[in-house]
Order: C-alpha cells, then structure tokens, then sequence
C-alpha cells in the first residue's frame, strides 16, 4: 500500500474496503463538550469525521480547534477549509497549525457566500479557490514548499480532499470539473447529498468514462430526510440540490410520525444501491444535527464494523 | 465607465445644511450617462434641496453648476470664480472627482452626493451591470471575455461552484452564474478544452491590496 500519509482514511480507502466518513457541526459557544459528545456517538461507526467550518456562513467555533478536541479523543478529524474567510497566509499557516496536532485530512472548499450568514455585511476574501487550496496543501506536502518557494523544514502530513456536486450547473462541466480537481491534486472527494441517484449514477458513468475513478476515491454523500418538509425545502431552497419529485411523494405517503424512519430507510437504501456503482469508494453520511442517526445508517447499510486500522 | 447612485435626500440634507452657502456640482461625463451626477441633474438636487431648507426653515442659498469631468485640472478653469465665492461644495461626481475637488481646493469644505457604485456596462436604458473590478492583471483572454473577478460572488478562478443552478448565482436569481457563461462562450468558442487549465495563482499586489495604484506615461 503506497500510503502518503498517517491518515487512517487513507488506508482504509487504499486497502479497497468502502470507507465511511461523517460530519460534525461545531457549536456557536466556546463550550467543547457538544462537539466532543457527537464525535464520541459516531466513532465506532466512522473511519474519519469531517468538522465544517462555518457552514453556511454562520460564525461558529472554529474547524480547526473543534478538530484538536476529536483529535486529543482519539478520533481521525477531517479539517474543512473554506477560502471564503481566510488568505493564502491564513490558510497555508492553519494547515501546518492542524498538522502539529496530527490532524491528517483537510478537505478544501470554496465556502457558502456570506449572503447566507449572520453576518452579510463582511467582506469576503477569496485570495485563491478550493481548486489552488488543494494544489497549496499537495505542493505544502509533496514539494515541503509554502506558496512563496520558502523550504517547510517539516511539511504538513495531510490527505487532501475536495468536494463535488454532481448536480449543479452547468451538468456538462461536472466530469471536467472532477477532473481538474484531480490534476489540482484531490486524492478524495466527498460528494453533495444524492438525492437523484439516476442523475448520480450518470455522473458516474462520465468519470469511469474518462477513468478518473481510478485517480481518486469517491466517498458519496448520504443526507437522511427527516420530515417531508426538509425534502421540500431542500428542493426549494437550496440551489444546487436534486430532490426528485417520488421522493417527496414517498415521504408524503407517510404519517408525518414516522417520515424521519422513511427518511433513514431512503438514505440505507440509497447506500446500497450506490455500493453496487462501480467508482464509489465510501460514504460520507452527513446527518444535519442527527448525529446519533449515524450508527443506524451505518449498521443498515450493511457497513459495521468499521475496518480495524493499525 | 463608472457608475454611481445618489444618496438618499435626508442623508445628503445631513451634510450640507450647516452651510450659509452651497455649490451642487455636476460632473458631466460617466454619472451623466447613468443619469445620477450629471449637470441636470445637480439643477434637480439642487430644487430638491431649496425645497427641503424652505421647510426646515433653514437659511442657505444653493446654486447649480457643473463640468465635463471633475477629475481633470483644465475643466475647472470655467468655474474659478464660482469655486472663489463657495463656502461649500455638494459634488455629484464618483469618488474620484469629489478626491479632486477636495485636493483641489485645500480651504473648501466637499461631500459626496453619490455612492460610487462600480464599473459597467449599460445593458439597456436605464439598466446598469458591473464588468470589472480593475484588478490590474485581466484574465479575460482566458476566461472567454467574461470576468470571474467582477462576475462571480465569490470571483473563483476555477469555477462553477456548486451552487451554480439554471445559469444563475446561488445568491441571487437576478444573478448570472459568471462560470455558466464562461463555459457557455469556451464552447461556442471551440475551448472547452481550456476550461481545464489551471491558472497561476492570482497576483492581488496589482488589485486594491497592493495600495493605491497610479502610472505614469512615459514622455509626457
């Protein structure tokens, strides 16, 4: 195994058994514990837990720490990194800040505008993107240079990751896009929630295609529909999510008491299917505040135990 | 060119009222043709004004006048005299002209009428849309002539993000998706395979982060 890091995702990924990744939001208060619970629910049923890092624009506590507390539990963080907040000095010091803990994944993202947060007055930075915050960490890493040239006497030891959203627009770029991400040097991608598994599996079929599901691992993103209404908002409201219509329907069908259980049967079914999608490498299971979710889901869809790493 | 809106009246009114004296200055170029800062219109501020002291019952007399650009020494010979006799100036110009007025005339006391508010196009009578953010170091040849910079929200060098839905911006459907129309022109263009490239880095130390830019013309 050609393994490039101490990051226990990145061995159970490259010895070919499905991975499993989850997330965890920090809290709006500079209390740890909340975070450290949820990480504890999750850990026996998770390879790696992604922390977001001010997710929807919203000021919470930072990635960064709340990774340190998973970390001093014991557990593999994946450190979200959004360019939105930060320049390449911010971003290329914070890495090398979480490598010092042992933090081993960092998974680079643009960020939610800040239009959607508390605070939509502040500037955005924006210095570089998601697609040269991977090519910072890979060059930080592989090359033991900061973005200046300057030599890191001991370079950050991470598993770099980005996202991937099958289904936004323009749907023609998507595969293209993957690919870039790749050439920029992502060794994993997490995926937006799959709701339209037909349109996923299309996807898919492009990235086999062009052979990148051998370039890098696939974890597919796996939200469960608590109640009718989440489904209708997400299809409303959230640009950049597929919601078909049957799935509504399904949830519809259902007394309003028991649409959270359809929701969880929804997502181990949409597991299983998607385990039989050539390219898929794992799951990243990102229950919206419903951490103690995770452990069903996992045991459902026939992915428990965890592999044991050493 | 540079676009600019005027400020609400009362805030305006809030500057200016403490003055015995008051010159509205129009600037007769870009803020004309977006029909904020022209000459015309410093004659309506300045009623609009007349109007407000009269029932603030407030003693200031306001004249209207105006020039070609306020950001040049030679349009200010016409109104050297009319500068000489003001205690205070209301400039409609952008940001710019009312910085000359005030470097101009060290003694004379000068406000803003209008939000400088960027620069763009006029897409349609009446309708104005930013086009550029004067980066100092344009992508445009790479990005098919339309600008990540100015254009996307979050001015990604390698976009669509994914919040990218049926050609519009995740924060805003009055918003076209900068990158949905990059690619849509690398298409039409026959380059979709340069949508792949990876650009350097973005050098910000010739964009406003660098500090105050300026350039001289060699020769003259």
């Amino acid at each position: 195994m050609d393994l490039k890091t101490n990051s226990r995702l990145e061995k159970v990924l490259k010895s070919g058994q499905l991975a499993v990744t989850s997330e965890c939001g920090p809290p709006r208060s500079s209390a740890p514990e909340g975070i450290i619970k949820k990480g504890n629910l999750i850990k026996n049923h998770v390879d790696a837990i992604n922390i977001t890092d001010n997710q929807t624009s919203v000021t919470r506590l930072c990635s960064l720490a709340a990774c340190v507390h998973l970390k001093l539990q014991g557990l593999d963080p994946v450190l979200q990194m959004v360019v939105r907040d930060r320049n390449r000095i911010a971003l290329q010091s914070d890495i090398l800040g979480a490598a010092s803990f042992g933090i081993n994944n960092v998974l680079c993202l643009s960020g939610d505008h800040q239009s959607f947060g508390d605070n939509p007055q502040a500037q955005n930075v924006f210095d570089i993107d998601s697609m040269q915050l991977v090519q910072t960490v890979r060059r930080m890493r592989d090359e033991g240079r900061f973005l200046s040239g300057d030599e890191i006497k001991v370079p950050p030891n991470m598993f770099v990751g980005a996202a991937a959203n099958p289904f936004a627009d323009p749907f023609k770029i998507r595969v293209p896009r993957l690919a870039k991400k790749i050439a920029a040097g992502a060794e994993f991608i997490q995926t937006q929630c799959i709701y339209n598994v037909d349109k996923f599996e299309l996807w898919m079929q492009g990235v086999r295609d062009r052979g990148l599901h051998d370039k890098v691992f696939i974890l597919a993103g796996i939200t469960p529909m608590r109640s009718v209404g989440m489904a209708k908002y997400l299809r409303k409201s959230v640009p950049g999510m597929d919601v078909p219509e049957e799935l509504i329907k399904r949830l519809s069908g259902v007394e309003k008491e028991k649409q959270a259980a359809e929701g969880i049967t929804i997502a181990v079914e949409t597991i299983q299917r998607l385990k039989e999608v050539k390219g898929v490498a794992g799951f990243h299971v990102m229950a919206i505040e419903w951490e103690e979710k995770v452990p069903e889901i996992v045991e459902r869809a026939g992915l428990f135990p965890r592999p044991v790493i050493d | 060119m540079i676009v600019g809106e005027q400020k609400p009246l009362e805030e305006i009114w809030e500057m200016v009222k403490r003055h015995k004296q008051l010159t509205v200055f129009g600037c007769n170029t870009c803020v004309a043709v977006c029909h904020q800062g022209g000459n015309k219109e410093a004659g309506i501020l300045a009623s609009l004004l007349r109007m407000k002291a009269t029932q603030e019952e407030v003693d200031i007399d306001i004249v209207d006048s105006g020039i070609e650009r306020q950001c040049e020494h030679e349009f200010f010979e016409s109104v050297r005299d009319l500068m000489s006799r003001s205690e205070a100036v209301l400039s409609l110009a952008c940001g710019i002209g009312v910085q000359f007025v005030a470097t101009k005339y060290q003694a004379l006391p000068v406000y803003p009428a209008l939000n400088t508010t960027f620069l763009g196009d006029v897409i349609a009578v009446g309708h104005f849309t930013e086009k550029c953010q004067a980066c100092g170091d344009c992508v445009l040849g790479l990005t098919g002539g339309v600008c990540p910079v100015s254009r996307c929200c979050k001015r990604l060098m390698n976009g669509p993000c994914g919040g990218s839905s049926n050609g519009k911006c995740e924060i805003s459907k009055e918003i076209d998706c900068a990158w949905q129309l990059i690619v849509d022109r690398l298409e039409a263009l026959g380059r979709l395979d340069d949508y792949e490239k990876i650009p350097p880095l973005k050098d910000w130390s010739k964009d406003r982060a660098g500090g105050p830019r300026s350039f001289k013309v060699e020769g003259m």
